[in-house]
């Protein structure tokens, strides 16, 4: 027993709770993922993190406990992922920050900086992006810079790992030592009064945790906090005139009446002051830096948007182009492997089971991973190269017509990939109406998983070398039709004024192969997992749905009439009725015949409206459906076993033109639904989501089925 | 009067005052865009409905309602 406490004791003894502060985009979550074996999401512009997120790892003897945490410009509260980042820091237990800051832009990441000194917590500084400092001729003096503001300063890079150890064991020294007092200095005119209010302080002997002087700065900045909590005490009523006099003085010794903007100026010239000490400038700045030269193409005020246009066509066309060529190996190998499979069992409902039901169902999904795999990685390109921000600047003025806020691209384009985490990335707006806006949009534009949906259909009814073409126009006109919801509904439930739009536009940067690897590796795992398990299992409930109950009379009845039938074709003919006879006679069948009617107007048949309705769970689930039902129809000829053959001889024109319309605008999937219910705050959120999506979908698809209808 | 928005491409100004309170101003201070910074104005949006602007090293973008609150002055 005794044993176990002994053992036990030092581990709770070593355990270090790390919480990572930085301004946005400077490296923080890749920084985690260097010193441990994490993959947290990285990319290159502001607000790629918007939660907390611990990662746990060894070092020595040493447990830590790494937070990672949304970036944050100052102590301010200006977004929701900010706020998130400002309440751990105040309310939250944990024994030291590392405030990560980039080396080649250090003056303004000292802001930041300067306000955490003022917290009375342990702090060491991660200088991080060297590497890149070092490619512009940008020399830091750590030491000097560490002896200058009396917290430990190292020098990192979370590319090359350099200093990662350095960094670590600073931290730890760190932890082990007691704290001291951090140098910050203001001008004259400030330190006096900060003297002042804390000799007051010191006389009443006020008992607080923050040292004296830094209470006297946050009253003087006016911090809500710290007034509240002195607001109670009895040495208020004497402070308070204090107060009022100090902050008098140090305004009119800005020339100001903004106490905040004096501050800010102090710090300030607090900052200027300590990079200008140690910070020394090699080479000469160019006149325009590499990426001013890209952006004077790329942000163009005429060819800006064309090119953007275009980047985004090829990639349709690469998706469908390069993507379909292992399809038909993938199709090969799954029926191969249903064949090979099947002569092992013996027993015929079991078979059916594994074959037609599970494995055509994954089968159907795993095949367009190849496809799935290529939009990731324009994806992720368009995330790690910082062409995201350039494009949120190209589209504000076009977005702010249909009443959008520039930066609800950035949610937007990452709902290409999958909805979830573009709901959460909504938060990085501002204005509550602006980010249910976009949260109410996100689901017209179109999730990786419903890109299998598109590619099964245009590869049944377009020539492979239009196809892209027409993925492109299917991606754009779900766009558009999102636009334009946005600007019925600004216009009828979140009316209200226009918030400001500030953005930072970070730096090109040539993302590395690994990352890129990562990134597009976890996703198409997540893909994969997913088509194993959940995938699987909607399968065989599928199976299981259209197997169920055997009718034995419609069975033998068929037998009589296939015996009695002449010729090879008749035979076949009466057998195909008859699996139609039973399919249609199953569960599901009788569910898809009793929403038939609902469904009718808009050409599906009944199998497509149960393919629908199962996408509701998700969207994968509507091309594993129809696997499942043509795989058991037997509709195809025995030669082919195609998907795609059979969708193209079973499935009229216009009605595949209004299913894929039912596809790209409503509700993405069960999961997308629950997170969207968090993020939007209430569950009536979800009730109107639900409604409006269903309803235009419904009516575009009658739209769009009545005119193909009318052309054809 | 001239505000940052009736600067052309390319020019360089001083910053006089922010005409704005609360969040928004203290946004723009967080992004350096504060009294004395100097400012130098890299591209236009079609109509000047969003301009980029260098302030120290770093490059932000701003919609024209917002660069109409900063006033300025020739360096
Ligand atoms: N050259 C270089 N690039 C880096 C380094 N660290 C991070 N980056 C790049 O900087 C960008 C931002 O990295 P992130 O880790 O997403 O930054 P973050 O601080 O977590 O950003 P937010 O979550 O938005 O606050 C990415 O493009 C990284 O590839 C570094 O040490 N050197
Ligand atoms: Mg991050």
């Amino acid at each position: 027993m005794s044993t176990v406490d002994a053992k036990a004791c030092p581990i709770i003894a070593n355990h270090i709770k790390v919480a990572l502060v930085g301004q946005p985009n400077v490296g923080k979550s890749m920084l985690i993922n260097s010193v441990s074996n994490a993959h947290l999401h990285v990319g290159n512009f502001s607000g790629v993190t918007v939660d907390k997120t611990e990662v746990l790892f060894d070092y020595k003897e040493y447990h830590f406990t790494v937070v990672d945490l949304p970036g944050t410009y100052a102590f301010t509260d200006y977004t929701i992922e900010e706020r998130v980042t400002h309440e751990y820091l105040c309310a939250e237990d944990y024994d030291i920050i590392i405030n990560v800051v980039d080396s080649t832009n250090l003056e303004k990441n000292l802001q930041l900086t300067s306000e955490l000194l003022t917290m009375s917590k342990k702090v060491v500084i991660a200088l991080n992006m060297s590497d890149e400092a070092e490619k512009e001729g940008i020399q830091i003096d750590a030491e000097y810079m560490a002896e200058l503001i009396g917290v430990p300063c190292v020098k990192v890079s979370a590319v090359t790992k350099e200093g990662i150890e350095e960094l670590i064991e600073a931290v730890i020294l760190k932890y082990e030592t007691p704290k001291n007092k951090p140098k910050l200095v203001f001008s004259e005119s400030v330190e006096e009064e900060i003297a002042q209010i804390v000799w007051y302080l010191e006389k009443h002997k006020f008992s607080s945790t923050n040292s004296y002087r830094n209470v006297a700065i946050n009253l003087l900045k006016g911090n809500k906090k710290t007034y509240a909590k002195l607001h109670d005490e009895p040495i208020w009523v004497e402070l308070q005139p204090i107060l009022i006099e100090a902050s008098k003085h140090i305004e009119l010794h800005h020339d100001s009446d903004d106490i905040k903007e004096s501050f800010a100026e102090e710090y300030a010239a607090f900052n200027r002051g300590i990079t200008a000490e140690v910070l020394k400038q090699k080479k000469i700045e160019e006149k325009k830096t590499l990426t001013e030269k890209i952006d004077s193409i790329l942000i163009h005020p005429i060819f800006g948007i064309p090119i953007f246009l275009f980047f985004m066509w090829s990639l349709f066309q690469l998706t469908f182009k390069i993507g379909n060529i292992p399809m038909d190996y993938i199709d090969m190998f799954f029926t191969w492997f249903g064949n090979t499979v099947g002569a092992t069992i013996a027993n015929e409902d079991i078979r059916s089971l594994i074959v037609d039901g599970v494995i055509a169902g994954v089968g159907a999904v795993v095949l367009f991973v190849p496809n799935i795999i290529i939009l990731f990685i324009g994806i992720a390109l368009l995330e790690g190269t910082g062409y995201m921000s350039r494009v949120a600047f190209l589209l504000d003025g076009f977005f702010h017509k249909f009443g959008l806020h520039g930066q609800s691209f950035i949610p937007l384009v990452t709902g290409f990939g999958c909805s979830i985490p573009a709901y959460m990335s909504a938060r990085i707006l501002k204005n509550d109406r602006d980010r249910l806006l976009t949260l109410f949009i996100i689901s017209f534009m179109s999730c990786g998983a419903r890109l299998p949906v598109y590619v099964l259909f245009t590869g049944a009814f377009f020539a492979s070398n239009m196809a892209g073409n027409i993925l492109f126009a299917i991606y754009v006109s779900g766009a558009l039709l999102g636009l334009l919801a946005a600007k019925v509904l600004k216009l009828t439930a979140f009316r209200g004024k226009d918030e400001p739009f500030v953005m930072e536009m970070p730096k090109y940067r040539l993302p590395t192969f690994k990352l890129i690897w990562h990134t597009v590796l976890t996703k198409t795992m997540m893909y994969l997992k997913k088509a194993g398990t959940f995938i699987a299992g909607a399968s065989m409930l599928i199976w299981f749905l259209s197997n169920y109950p055997h009718n034995l009379e419609l069975k033998k009845s068929y037998e009589t009439k296939i015996e009695k039938a002449q010729g090879v074709a008749a035979k076949a003919a009466l057998e195909h009725q008859l699996s139609e006879a039973q399919l249609e006679q199953s569960y599901l069948g009788t569910i898809g015949k009793f929403s038939e009617p609902l469904f009718a107007p808009l050409g599906f048949d009944w199998k497509m409206s149960v393919a629908l309705q199962a996408g509701l769970a998700a969207k994968e689930v509507v091309v594993s459906t129809l696997g499942v039902l043509y795989a058991l129809g037997n509709d195809v000829d025995q030669d082919s076993n195609s998907l795609v053959v059979a969708i193209s001889k079973n499935i009229s024109f216009p009605s595949a033109v209004a299913f894929i319309v039912v596809i790209m605008i409503y509700l993405p999937c069960f999961a997308a639904s629950i997170v969207f219910t968090r993020e939007a705050g209430h569950i009536k959120y979800f009730f109107y989501l639900f409604a409006f999506t269903s309803i235009v979908a419904y009516v575009m698809a009658f739209i769009a089925y009545n005119v193909t209808l009318l052309l054809a | 009067m001239k505000t940052l928005l009736d600067c052309h491409k390319a020019c360089k100004v001083r910053i006089v005052k922010l005409n704005t309170e609360g969040d928004l101003k203290q946004r723009l201070i967080s992004f350096g865009i504060m009294k004395e910074a100097e400012v130098e104005v890299l591209e236009h949006a079609p109509a000047k409905s969003t301009i980029e602007v260098k302030v120290g090293k770093m490059r932000i973008a701003l919609r024209g309602e917002e660069a109409k609150l900063i006033e300025v002055e020739k360096i």
